[in-house]
Formats: structure tokens, sequence, C-alpha cells
């Protein structure tokens, strides 16, 4: 500790790019005695602070450890690679951000898990934390590693270097995995049968309590407790009443400028879409609304807890929350009197967005946001995007006509039975569009300029979860051909001058479909890519797809088997044994229909009996059950 | 509008936020202490506020000055340092708020020099001159005519006479075994020079290199010239109400 009470000296912090990072102090940031309290539980987002920090998930958490007074909950984010030679170098093991305590005096690491590429940081965290990566070389010198988040849904490739997985939402359990702890640290049981008795408290995971066996094809044969006792099946986490659970009304805010440098504000959770692509569409099932009043309280509160200038709502589909008019109205009125901007997440364009966007954006500044996904209308049928081409059509004619000239579109590439014409349609449609704005502005009434269409293509990612979990990928040759196709259909329009087109690297998409789908044999993968130096893998700057490839194939694994194959419909999969609700029955249904291009309609349209009414909460027909 | 002057302080360990963030973290604060600033118009109103000299990130300081445009015509000072002094973290603290007068410089333009006090960091003293060097080093300098100094950035390298940017330059009395250098030295945007420039200087009178991050530096306050030339401090400008 030097002289302010940091954990790292005066030399290190003047040496690396931004010391802001690790110096915590922030306003709102909790402190406690340690004295007062029995548990430390240091919660890690395994990315830079500015990534990390604006994570909703981890606010929420935060503010619902705290207010137990028994419990201290801070909070640590990857060093950067410049301050991550540094410890290296001279051993300096990392601390949590509140105390400036070393991570491995902790009680609990909690590290949320929200994308794959994240892997190697996780790696990261615990060799640097000086905490062994294998959580059975564990011991109680060593904190409780704890893993939540939406790829916890899948835990297996990294399976081994966690204690625990909470599957589901976070605001429910943990109170009794920490009553538990304190209790086994009083009784002095071990480790393990501490661990074993986690693994009888709903949506908890212990892996070390699972074995797994396999088929000559490499298949999952079983997958069962070790353990009497031990469930065979977890069932995820469910927030009944969002309405009546934690939300953060002084949310910690930063000194640095974050990728999220407002309040956000969850509307609701959960999706009524069910696009067969999407994860988080089926993970977060049933949708979930919080009412207007309550919504309304919490962000006055945050705002003046915070001094925040700007709101930004979010949930997977704000257009779909019932009673978005009523809440837009008022929040609007108030935070002109308050001088607080709002920023619209992504709405589906139609009048009632465009006159709320023209209220609080300017028009000449901000572009209208379109996600397809797919360039045909068969191709949106395949993937079940409720959204047509007349909706797209009369939404930038309406937006055109409103002002608006910059347009954005997203699509993806690589679905389940694309063909190249679906890839062509995507051309047509941007064309469409530019057809459209020089036809209703004439000349000398383009003051904002003439029309500006991105279009940016992602490679689709096979998930868990999802109708396409059966799907094969593509490989990054056939990738790379799509978007040659598709870069054709565009400069082969007449407006082809006004469409930009960017694209996603494909290297990344296929490691991320081995990591999203992969079994407890990619945790060797991982670790090896860790030892030849990969972190930060989600930064273009800091992939390396040689890295993977070759360990790849130190491990005798391949990306035919993870990533490219189709799975047969009897085939287990690594993450059958947790249960969200939504049958595999239900999913396989939605890969045949997909198949077919047979759309399903969404929860509000009609009930299509998923399975997730089990929770018994939101939207879903009490009958369903 | 009116306008008053904040003079703040910035200690511990949020002296490494450099000064943006520092803006960014008042333009927070004073929407949490619910003061009436005025805005500009547009799409994206931002408050009427100006700093005075930035400073260096791992400096700390007891006289930073912001000063800020209001929608009351008469403020209530003592609410308003209450206010931000509730709504600050405890590194921060505002010192004072006066009213400024409709003819007075904002704090950006105003400012002419900067008082300093340098010690060196506890783990680096060792490797540093000793009271007595520091005493004798300053002696020799009072009695140079010129303190001829080689100022390197990464674009430009120039030779820089100290002496005509440094209004006093002492060792501060005291009975601490390290030795504090107090100096007031001009810090008009156009013609600055760091205190760190001058200790380096000093030391290499007797050929002595200062470790790197030896100096712990406080900012004590920054002044403008009045008229006669005399320098009055930023903070003595304008009244309390
Ligand atoms: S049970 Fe019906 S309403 Fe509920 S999520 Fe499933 S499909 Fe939607």
């Amino acid at each position: 500790m030097n002289r302010d009470g940091l954990f790292l000296s005066n030399d290190i912090l003047m040496s690396v790019e931004k010391p802001e990072r690790y110096i915590g102090h922030e306003v709102n940031s909790c402190i406690k005695d340690p004295e007062d309290i029995r548990v430390r539980f240091v919660m890690c987002f395994p990315d830079v602070y500015e990534i990390g920090m604006s994570h909703l998930g981890i606010q929420i958490l935060y503010d619902m450890f705290n207010s137990f007074p028994d419990v201290w909950c801070e909070r640590v984010y990857s060093p950067w690679v410049d301050l991550d030679r540094i410890m290296r170098e001279k051993n300096i093991p990392l601390f949590s951000l509140e105390s400036q305590r070393p991570v491995r005096e902790a009680d609990f690491l909690g590290i949320t898990i929200q994308y794959e590429m994240c892997y190697t940081n996780i790696l990261q965290i615990l060799d640097l934390s000086h905490i062994p990566l294998t959580a059975t070389e564990r011991t109680w010198d060593d904190p409780i590693v704890i893993g939540g988040g939406p790829c916890s849904y899948n835990p297996e490739p990294i399976a081994e270097f966690f204690d625990i997985f909470y599957i589901g939402e976070g605001e429910t359990r943990y109170r009794e995995l920490l009553d538990l702890y304190e209790e086994s640290r009083d009784a002095g049981i071990s480790r393990e049968e501490f661990l074993y008795k986690v693994s009888q408290i709903p949506g908890l995971y212990v892996p070390s309590l699972y074995d797994v066996q396999y088929n000559d094809d490499l298949t999952i044969k079983s997958f069962t407790p070790v353990r009497e006792g031990v469930p065979a099946k977890i069932k995820k986490e469910v927030v009944k009443d969002l309405d009546d659970t934690y939300y953060p009304k002084s949310p910690v805010v930063p000194y640095i400028r974050c990728v999220q440098d407002r309040v956000v504000l969850e509307i609701m959770r959960g999706c009524i879409r069910g696009c067969r692509f999407c994860q988080a569409g089926e993970l977060y099932r049933p949708v979930r609304e919080r009412s207007v009043d309550r919504l309304l309280e919490t962000v006055y509160q945050m705002l003046d807890s915070t001094g925040y200038e700007e709101v930004s709502l979010s949930s997977l589909s704000s257009s779909d929350y019932t009673h978005l008019p009523e809440l837009l109205d008022k929040l609007i009125v108030e935070c002109e009197k308050r001088k607080v901007n709002i920023t619209l997440p992504s709405l589906r364009i139609d009048a009632f967005s465009l006159d709320v966007m023209n209220k609080v954006e300017d028009i000449k500044k901000t572009s209208v946001t379109f996600a397809p996904e797919a360039g045909s209308q068969r191709l949106r049928d395949v993937i079940n995007k409720g959204l047509t081409e007349e909706d797209i059509l009369s939404g930038s004619a309406q937006a055109i006509k409103g002002g608006w000239t910059k347009f954005k579109f997203y699509f993806m590439l690589g679905h389940p039975f694309e063909t190249d014409e679906d890839i062509e349609g995507i051309g047509d449609l941007a064309n469409k569009v530019a057809a459209e704005f020089f036809e209703l502005v004439p000349r000398d009434q383009r003051k904002n300029g003439p029309i500006s269409i991105t279009v940016s293509t992602s490679f689709f990612v096979p998930k868990p979860f999802t109708a396409f979990q059966w799907a094969p990928q593509c490989t990054q040759d056939e990738f790379i051909r799509k978007a040659y196709v598709c870069r054709g259909g565009i400069s082969s329009q007449l407006n082809q001058k006004r469409i930009h087109y960017n694209w996603h690297d494909a290297d990344t998409s296929v490691i991320e479909a081995l990591l999203a789908r992969g079994d407890r044999k990619v945790a060797d993968v991982i670790k090896r890519v860790y030892e030849k130096g990969g972190i930060y893998d989600a930064w273009s700057d800091y992939y390396s797809h040689a890295r993977w490839i070759e360990a790849l194939d130190e491990c005798g694994l391949s990306l035919d088997f993870y990533a490219y194959r189709e799975r047969s419909e009897s085939e287990i999969f690594p993450w059958d044994f947790i249960d969200i609700g939504v049958s595999k029955r239900f999913l396989y249904n939605e890969y045949t229909k997909a198949k077919q291009g047979i759309i399903t309609q969404n929860c509000r349209a009609k009930c299509n009996g998923c399975g997730a009414a089990v929770f018994d909460a939101g939207i879903c027909p009490h009958a369903a059950i | 509008m009116t306008k008053i002057r904040v003079r703040f302080t910035k200690h511990g360990a949020i002296r490494y936020i450099g000064h943006l963030d520092v803006m960014r973290y008042f333009q927070k604060a004073i929407r949490r202490a619910g003061i009436n600033v005025a805005y500009s118009g547009g799409f994206s109103p931002h408050q009427i506020m100006t700093f005075a000299a930035p400073l260096g990130v791992g400096l700390e300081s007891d006289g930073e000055y912001m000063d800020l445009g209001l929608e009351d015509t008469a403020p209530d000072t003592t609410a308003i340092m209450d206010a931000l002094n509730k709504a600050s973290v405890p590194e921060i603290r505002i010192l004072s708020v006066r009213i400024l007068p409709e003819d007075a410089g904002n704090a950006m333009a105003s400012v002419f020099a900067s008082a300093y006090e340098i010690t060196f960091y506890d783990d680096k003293k060792v490797l540093c001159p000793d009271k007595n060097t520091i005493k004798r080093l300053l002696e020799r300098c009072s009695l140079l005519e010129s303190m001829i100094y080689h100022k390197e950035t990464k674009k430009t390298s120039r030779d820089i006479d100290l002496k005509s940017f440094i209004y006093s330059l002492y060792l501060k009395d005291d009975d601490e075994d390290k030795p504090t250098v107090c100096m007031t030295i001009n810090s008009s945007s156009s013609d600055s020079i760091k205190p760190g420039f001058v200790m380096e200087y000093l030391c290499s009178l007797e050929d002595i290199k200062l470790p790197d991050n030896s100096l712990m530096i406080t900012r004590l306050d920054m002044y403008t010239q009045s008229d006669s030339g005399d320098l009055v401090s930023l903070g003595d400008i304008g009244v309390t109400s």
C-alpha cells in the first residue's frame, strides 16, 4: 500500500496508460469496515475497467450484496495489458478496487461471463490473483470462484476453472449461499463438503460433482452426478416480480469515460420475439416488465445520486414494452426540466418511435437503425425475425420524410438454410431505401445532404438454447465468400454509391462457436491459448487466430467437430443438464420449422407453449404451466 | 447570469485523475448538489463552466479553481459550498465560493502564476538530495543571472531561462528532515514552465540526477496579475454572500 491507501505504487500508477482504472475511490463506491463484515465478495468483469463498469448486471448485484450488513462487495476488472505486464514482472497480486487488498484474500470471487471471447481473461484474473486455475487445486486459502451471466448457460468449456456457477438471475439465491458459507466456515467443514452443500441450493452448479463420459465419435455419452443427492438437472433462477427486487439507486460513477456514461434503466427482462438465432431471447424467458411508476421513481433517484446527464432505456426489444408511450411521455417532460438527455435503445422504426426520436435527438446527428438480420423475406421467416420488408420500407419512408438521412442496417451472414439469393437481397433492400429517398425528397429539398446507408454484417454463431443449436456453422472461407456475395449484391445496385458496406472478421466467429458449444475438453484449448500469451481476445488488436488453431491442434480437437458439424436430434449437448424452462423439444420443433420457412408467432400474439411458463411469471398464460 | 468562482482541493488517490475527468466529475457533482447552474442552448445543453490551469496527473492541490455561471441572481455562496462538499468525494473539498464581479476575467484566462510545494516521495528520498544540499543549491541559484534549462518535448527542444519565470524560490522552514521547496512560477497558458523543470535544474548544478517519479508536488494556489503587477490569488477575487 502506498501513502494514499492504494495498492499500486506511485511509480507504477505513473507509468500505466490510465491509472484511474486501478484507484477506486469513485462516487458511490462502497467502503465498509472490515471489522464489521463477515464475507468479502469480489465481483469481477473480466475485461478492461471502461467495459466492465458499464455493465448493469454487476451494478445490480453490487447494490444487492452491499445491502447485506455482513457482506462487503468490491469490484475488480482485468488489468490492461500494460499493467498486466508489470504485475507479472514484479509478481504483484491482483487487488480489488475498494479495499485495495489482494483478491486472493477475499471469500468469494464472482466473475460475470458476458461473452465467450473473455475466457482467456478469466484465466488472467485467476492467475494474477495467484489463485490456482483449476478449481480442484484450491484450498480454503483461495476464494470460492463463482461464475454467472449468459455464458454460464454452457459453462462446460470453463467448468474446471470454477468452483460454482450460478445459473440464472442473480437476485434470488445469493443470500442462501452466503448463509451457508458463514455456517460452513463456523463449523469448520472442508471446502469439498461446503461445495457439496452448495449443490443442494437451486440454481447452483458445482462442476466438480459431475462426471462426463464420451462416445467414440466424441459426443457426450452421459453426464451424471458423482455423489448421492447432487441434482442431475439445474433449473435456472428467475425473478418473478421485477418491481419487487434490487435495483441500484446509487450506482458507482466512474471518473473515466466508460462505454455507458449514463444511467441505465432496465425496463423489462426477456423478449417476446423468439428469433431463432438469438440466445438471450430464450435464456431470459418469460418476458417480465417493470411498472412505469417504479421505473420513474428509480430513474429520478439514480439521476439525483449520480449526477449523470443522460439516461438510456435498456431491454432486448424496447418497442415491445407495453407502457413505452406512457413511460416516455413522463420521462421526456422531466428530463427536459433536468437538462438530461435520453438515448433510445434500438426501437422498431415506426411513426411512434420516429416521433420520440424527433423529440429527444438531433436528427442531423443521429441515424435510424434497422436490424433485419437477413436480406430476404424468405430468410427472415427462416430465422423468425418478425420484421417484413413492408415494415422496413414504410419505416424508412417515414424517417426520410421526417428529415433523417443516415441509415444503418445490421445483418448476419451464414444463417442456416441461407442461399446466395438471400444474401443478394441485402443490397436490394438497401437500394430500395436509397430509391425511396430520391423519390420522396426533391433535389432542392435535400438540405441535410443525400442519404447515406451503412450496411454491416456479422457472421452467425450458433448458440446453446436456440433453435439453431443443432446447426452447422459456415467455415471461415465460406463466410468470406458470403461477404463477397453481399458486397457484389450491393455494388450491382443503382444507388450503390450511397451504400457503405463493412463486415466483421470471420476468425473470431468460428472460435466463438467453439467456445459457445464446447464441452469440458475445450478447457485445455483455452488454457493453452492463455499459456501462449493470449489475453484480451475480444479486442482485435490482441486476438491471434494462429494461437487458437495451434492450441486446438495440440489438444487434438477440431473446429470441424465443434463449429462446422450439424448435430443429430438425439445428441446430448454439454449444456443439457441446465433447464431454462424452454424445452429442447420446443427448440427442435423451431429448428424444423426454420427449415420449412414457417414462422412462429411472438408470445404476445400467441403462447406457443415453449415451457417457460413453469416459472409462473411475466407474460406466460397460467394455463400453459 | 451570475458568475461564481469555486476553489477546491485535489488530494490523495484521486490525484491520478486527469484534468478532463475532473471536469466531468464536476459536471456531475454540480447536478448531485442541485446547483442552479446555467446551461448553453442547443440539443445537448452543457453547463457554463471554466477551469483555471489544468493540474498534471499525479499532482495534488489546495488551490484549484472553477468558474460557474448560475441562473440565480443572488446565490447563497455558503449554501453552494455546503451542497458541493456534500456531493463530493473526501479528496475534493470546496474551500471557498465567491461571486465574481461582472468584469472579472474567467479563471482560465486570468491565471498568471502558480505556487507549489515540492518534496520527495518517501521511497525515493534516499536517492534524492537532502535538506542541506537543497539549501546549498538554492543559495547557488539565487546568485545566478540566468538559469538555462534545456526543455525537450517529443517534437521540439529548446533552451529556456527559468529565471524569468520564477517569482519566488525558497526552502520551506520546517522540522521535517525531508526538504520541501516552495516556488511561485509563471503558469500563464502561453508561456509556462513546470515545477519539475526547476527541481531538475537545481539538482543539475551538482550533477545530481533525480530518479523518475520522485517529486511529490502540491499546488498551493493560483494567481492573477493585478494592474499594478502584484500577484492576487484567484480566490481573493469577488465576494461571498
Ligand atoms: S410459455 Fe408461451 S408465453 Fe411463456 S415464454 Fe413460452 S411461448 Fe412465450
